[in-house]
């Protein structure tokens, strides 16, 4: 069965016909060449595949394209503003929180999704346990976590000079 | 992924419409399990029908001494609920352990619970704090609702469409968790009622899905404090026994569970 | 970036395309026409193949074809290949079975290859090799490597009678039982060497292209070693003429060992390409790549160590039995032996040692290299039964250990290896002192008071990497040489190109390497492009595995540019009319030393291609290139300190401090070398705590997914505290050791000596699982976790 979904992606309305069975992951990648979002395994436990959909981080290799339909979503290609890199890419890139960079954009999603929940409260030990759902094999999470931490404390600072 | 249909329902009524027609359908929730496992083929419904826009399965609402749960709520919203952590404290706890943030986000308490997995957290809750599961067609308490692994007492065609808790005097829940699945090894709801009554269920353990365990609830009843579980242990002639933990480990996790779970509820 | 040499933490110049999602992975690849390649796999441990009926799948929507064993031995694909042979000690050659890339006749181990469906999309290719039929006659399974061994057993090859590989030895037998007849003091310890799945974190894929018009063929793919892929696949597969086949390693994530070897997909899917007249991709699943990812580790060890009166060591006797797995895996078969036993002195002055290594087929994955590749083996033997001794004979671990230390060097040891330089009291005592050793028994009272039991555990680990001098491997069986080759093209306006056999597959040398030539020239690291990965592009380089990119690597880069640093002051003394010996380069600058004459980098390097004025006789250009031998391994070295806590209730370790104190010799980016050992920890501690490959008796992989595979995640392990002391190799012009897998060899044995600590127990067996930790520290029990 094939159906017409339509999305806002990264601020564009894309739009394509699709088989139903079409993974939200595979729309992105495949149907609108985003590559940026990976798949690293076949069980949602990975995170390679994070995306945020209406605002919320979820697994885009555990939801079908069609159940985007009508969604906003973003992925790590629209995390920068132009040239101006989101204050989570420059913490893993001034952290050395990657590696070979499979799993960072997944990482980088789940971070800023993380952020926005906690806002400046973050300490090690939550960055750790909201990590659950996202696996890296090459950084051993030390650089990982102590980008996601500079990050937070940087976004805080940043809220705070705005009120 | 084997070739399937997707429909978006509107309402409880278009939706157990549109299984009517289909061949072999499924309802889908979050889709945190179901759609897992039909990307491993292990599941191939022609038809998948999504509860998740439908506005009625969703929300959660407290009155007359019980919190109602809306079947299409998220574990997420479900932990960081006011009502909930006020009124639930050990279901704010369960909800905001299952999975990892981003499964939060999808799964959904009526899908959890219409799945059944013997290691799900939910069922656990739900039994130990004697809730009642409302579908399209009737209310079911919650040990009738759960009838074995992966196995409940939903039609084919039945929707969830809420959960209703009473409101306990006290609650919490404690589990071990499973290292690569994360999934419970043993998850050990306790909670004192409004009335206080006491019911100790677990999940994760059994091999038949959640189980009570009498005489921690016993015991609870007459001294509520983590000592009077300390040296209760569960048989393990029931319990699953896999690569990850024997029957007798799980036992253990079982009283230890309760132990910490008591201690959580004050 | 500016000019960031040698020891700077210089930010990585490949983060940019990965954190905004421009990496570009051999799955992110799309041709023209391209088609997509699903595997008929083998769901038996063994069986024979009584027939393919693949008409139903032909049929199906989008099917180009279906390919069988039979046609790809039918059109002289050859075998898969083991590349280093392996004598038995009674001199034999090593049995190796024959592996088809498609198995036309008996599957050896679950997820075996029998078929392969092209399609036009990646559903219709799945849906159709669900639909081919294979009629299997099962045949009894081995899975136990003791039990392959046994009389009776299932047979896996006829070239291996009785499951043998080969029967081998190294070391003095005589002299060590010698050693242990007069010993005062015997310590006997039996280890299992747990299977583990290297899982980086991108899955395997191909994407082949055969182009009819130049009958030319291009490999997309997760290696490396995009040369040595290129190589075997022509030399030995008939895939292709080397020339005619061009390997590209685009963005790799992760490899840890498991991407150095060439796989039955990508061999098929360069052959079905051809077939099909279309390119072909390939992409690996996850449960697809743990059944068929080569391997790692999956030892049994009975090892005894002898003490003479003062506890010093005066031999060691190990016995090893190693599972090979179904077939033999490109270099499977130097893991257990060369790359492990040489290893068994540790950093420890033990004048006897005798090995004996028996490898075996099961009806398993094939087990090759995988981060550390038998040297975290050694050093889990050594620092266990290390500890286990000090234990046996009241002393104190750490001064065990100080009192056998090699003190001198270099230092013969009765295993091969020679050890070039080291300072093992340096990093044992900077470990001691961040883990405040001598505090350890107050930290431990106070943990009791709260119910927990705390235990401290060390390992002083040494690795051989910077692999390898290619006449000494040769001696050894070694089919390949392992030097490594670098060309430098400084282009006509002063930026350079390096082109390096290297591969980067997330360590970082886009950065690394640049930095080098910064340091050298003067010259910003934006003007650097570090060129890997493509066979079209750069020379042969033998690519990156066994911590050898900086050793070896970066010494052939170096080589290079001896080269054209020579050659640019020959110009610009030639410019200047000044003497070659008074040239100095500095800031960018080529200086005549006491004069204010200077001409740029780039002034030089333009005179060099307008060549209009250079010395008699020179080549016009600057560009040079190196193949650099090394003369020996190099020998990092260190000292891990773990410290946990274990809940006695549930047996969950908390690892509550972790001390690196390594010494890699020269360091180029400390940022890069604390990521790497970072990372290798992380492993080493998945190892010891969480990770085993575990097979039922049928041969089921049963930890084929995240389901049932713990892989370690950010809760499971701490931050760590990371120290580097410093000698000099003396081997390679930059003095560098290696960092990229000490982390994996050195921390299991200190994570497991911390917990037999904790609990008062010393049998326990890795993975230490939280009930096998609950078992163990019961008392009352010492063999229940074993």
């Amino acid at each position: 069965m094939m159906s017409k979904v339509t999305m806002r992606l990264n601020g564009k309305t894309v739009s394509a016909d699709v088989e139903d069975r079409t993974l939200l992951v595979h729309f992105i990648r495949e149907t609108q060449g985003l590559t940026g979002t990976h798949v690293g395994c076949d069980t949602s436990q990975c995170g390679a595949c994070v995306v945020h959909v209406d605002g919320k981080a979820v697994k885009s290799c555990t939801m079908l394209a069609a159940q985007a339909d009508g969604s906003d979503v973003l992925t790590v290609e629209g995390l920068a503003n132009g040239d101006e890199l989101h204050p989570v890419q420059a913490a893993f890139r001034e952290n050395h929180g990657l590696q070979c960079g499979f799993c960072t954009p997944g990482m980088i999603m789940t971070a800023v999704d993380m952020i926005e929940r906690h806002g400046a409260k973050l300490d090690e030990k939550t960055i750790r346990h909201e990590l659950e759902g996202n696996i890296c094999r090459c950084t051993g999470y030390h650089n990982i976590v102590k980008a996601i931490k500079a990050a937070s404390d940087q976004m805080a600072g940043m809220k705070t000079a705005t009120e | 992924m084997y070739e399937t249909t997707y429909h978006r329902a509107g309402s409880v009524a278009d939706a157990a419409s549109m299984m009517a027609s289909a061949e072999d359908g499924k309802y889908l929730g979050g889709g945190q399990t179901l759609l897992p496992t039909m990307k491993q083929r292990l599941a191939a419904p022609t038809d998948l029908i999504d509860l998740a826009k439908i506005v009625d399965l969703h929300g959660i609402s407290e009155a007359g001494g019980a919190v109602v749960i809306g079947a299409a709520t998220t574990h997420a919203e479900v932990a960081s609920s006011a009502v909930i952590n006020s009124k639930l404290p050990g279901l704010a706890t369960l909800a905001g352990g299952i999975g990892d943030p981003a499964v939060r986000h999808k799964g959904t308490i009526g899908g959890s619970i219409a799945n059944n997995d013997p290691a799900a957290d939910y069922p656990s809750a739900l039994v130990a704090l004697g809730a009642t599961v409302k579908t399209n067609k009737r209310e079911l308490a919650a040990e009738d609702f759960f009838t074995g692994m992966f196995e409940t007492a939903l039609e084919d065609d039945e929707i969830v469409t809420s959960v209703s808790f009473p409101v306990p005097a006290k609650s919490a829940y404690s589990k071990y968790p499973n290292p690569a699945s994360r999934y419970a090894m043993a998850g050990v709801f306790v909670a004192k009622g409004a009335d206080d009554s006491v019911k100790v269920a677990v999940t994760g353990a059994g091999q038949d899905g959640v189980f009570r365990v009498g005489e921690m609830e016993s015991a609870l009843s007459s001294n509520w404090s983590p000592e009077a579980v300390a040296g209760i242990s569960v048989s393990s002639d029931n319990l699953l026994s896999d690569i990850h933990g024997s029957a007798a480990y799980r036992a253990n996790l079982v009283t230890v569970m309760a132990k910490r779970a008591v201690a959580a509820a004050g | 970036m500016g000019v960031q040499g040698i020891g700077a933490r210089a930010l990585r110049k490949e983060d940019k395309r990965f954190i905004t999602g421009k990496g570009r992975y051999t799955d992110d690849m799309v041709l023209p026409r391209m088609t997509y390649a699903a595997f008929v796999r083998s769901p038996h441990a063994h069986a024979k193949i009584k027939g393919i009926d693949a008409s139903a799948a032909l049929a199906m929507p989008g099917v180009e074809a279906v390919l069988t064993g039979e046609q790809l031995v039918g059109d002289g694909i050859g075998n898969l290949i083991c590349g280093w042979m392996i004598h038995s000690k009674d001199g034999s050659p090593m049995n190796m079975g024959a592996w088809r890339a498609l198995e036309p006749e008996t599957v050896r181990f679950v997820g075996q290859a029998v078929a392969v469906v092209i399609a036009d999309t990646q559903g219709q290719a799945r849906d159709a090799a669900d639909a081919v039929v294979v009629d299997y006659e099962e045949l009894p399974a081995v899975v136990d490597m003791s039990a392959a061994m046994a009389p009776g057993a299932p047979q896996l090859h006829p070239e291996a009678p009785g499951n043998v590989i080969y029967d081998w030895e190294i070391g003095d037998e005589a002299a060590t039982n010698a050693a242990f007849d007069s010993a005062a003091h015997v310590t006997r310890l039996d280890i299992t060497n747990n299977r583990l799945v290297p899982n980086p974190m991108e899955p395997r894929a191909a994407l082949a292209d055969y182009d009819t018009a130049e009958e030319h063929y291009t490999l997309y793919t997760t290696s490396q070693n995009p040369h040595v892929a290129r190589l075997v696949l022509s030399a030995f597969y008939n895939v292709a003429p080397e020339h005619k086949l061009r390997v590209i390693a685009p963005d790799v994530g992760g490899g840890f060992g498991s991407k150095i070897f060439i796989y039955p997909e990508e061999i098929v899917a360069l052959w079905a390409s051809k077939r099909v007249g279309r390119p072909v991709k390939w992409v690996s699943d996850r449960t697809e790549a743990f059944l068929t990812d080569a391997h790692g580790r999956d030892h049994k060890t009975e090892a005894e160590l002898a003490l003479d009166a003062n506890n010093k060591i005066t031999g060691f006797r190990v016995k090893t039995v190693a599972n090979l797995g179904a077939y033999m895996s490109l270099f499977s078969s130097s893991v257990p032996t060369y790359l492990y036993a040489t290893l068994l002195s540790g950093q420890y002055d033990i004048p006897n040692i005798h090995c004996n290594v028996k490898t075996v087929y099961t009806n398993t994955t094939p087990v090759d290299a995988y981060r550390g590749a038998g040297r975290p083996e050694a050093t889990f033997l050594v620092e266990r039964i290390i500890e286990t001794a000090a234990r046996e004979v009241g002393m104190s671990p750490a001064e065990f250990r100080r009192k056998n230390f090699i003190q001198a060097f270099p230092h013969q040891t009765p295993v091969i290896m020679c050890y070039d330089a080291g300072d093992y009291n340096a990093t044992l005592d900077a470990a001691l002192k961040a883990i405040d050793y001598d505090g350890f028994p107050a930290r431990k009272s106070e943990a009791a008071s709260r119910g927990k039991l705390r235990g401290l555990g060390l390992s002083c680990y040494i690795e051989a990497c910077g692999i390898a001098p290619s006449a000494a491997v040769g001696s050894l069986g070694a089919g390949v040489g392992l030097w490594e080759s670098a060309e430098v093209r400084v282009n006509p306006v002063g930026t350079i190109e390096v082109l390096t056999g290297s591969h980067s597959h997330g360590q970082g040398h886009e950065t690394t390497f640049a930095q080098l030539i910064s340091e050298r020239f003067g010259v910003d690291t934006d003007a650097v492009s570090i060129v890997h990965g493509d066979t079209d592009k750069v020379q042969f380089g033998m690519g990156t595995y066994g911590s050898r990119s900086g050793a070896v690597g970066m010494s052939a880069i170096v080589k290079a540019l001896d080269k054209v640093e020579a050659k640019a002051k020959k110009i610009a003394a030639h410019l200047m009319e000044a003497s070659e010996g008074d040239i100095q380069i500095e800031g960018g600058e080529l200086k005549v030393a006491g004069t204010d004459k200077k001409l740029s980098f780039t002034e030089v390097a333009l005179a060099a291609y307008t060549a209009h004025n250079l010395p008699e006789g020179m080549e016009p250009g600057l560009k040079e290139g190196a193949f650099y031998d090394p003369s020996n391994f190099t020998f990092p070295a260190g000292t891990y300190a773990c410290e946990v806590e274990v809940d006695p209730d549930t047996g969950k370790t908390e690892i509550v401090n972790f001390v690196a104190a390594d010494d890699f010799g020269k360091v180029i980016n400390p940022m890069i070398v604390e990521g790497q050992v970072h990372g290798g920890l992380t492993q080493g501690i998945g190892q010891a705590l969480l990770e085993n490959a575990a097979y039922d008796e049928n041969g089921q992989l049963v930890t084929a997914s995240y389901m049932d595979y713990a892989m370690p995640r950010a809760d499971d392990v701490p931050s760590y505290n990371l120290l580097t002391t410093e000698t000099i190799c003396p081997g390679n012009p930059l003095g560098m050791k290696g960092c990229g897998e000490a982390g994996a060899i050195g921390s299991p044995p200190a994570v497991i000596n911390a917990i037999t600590d904790a609990i008062g127990n010393n049998h326990l067996s890795m993975p230490a699982t939280a009930e096998k930790v609950w078992l163990a520290a019961q008392p009352g029990l010492s063999q229940a976790a074993e």
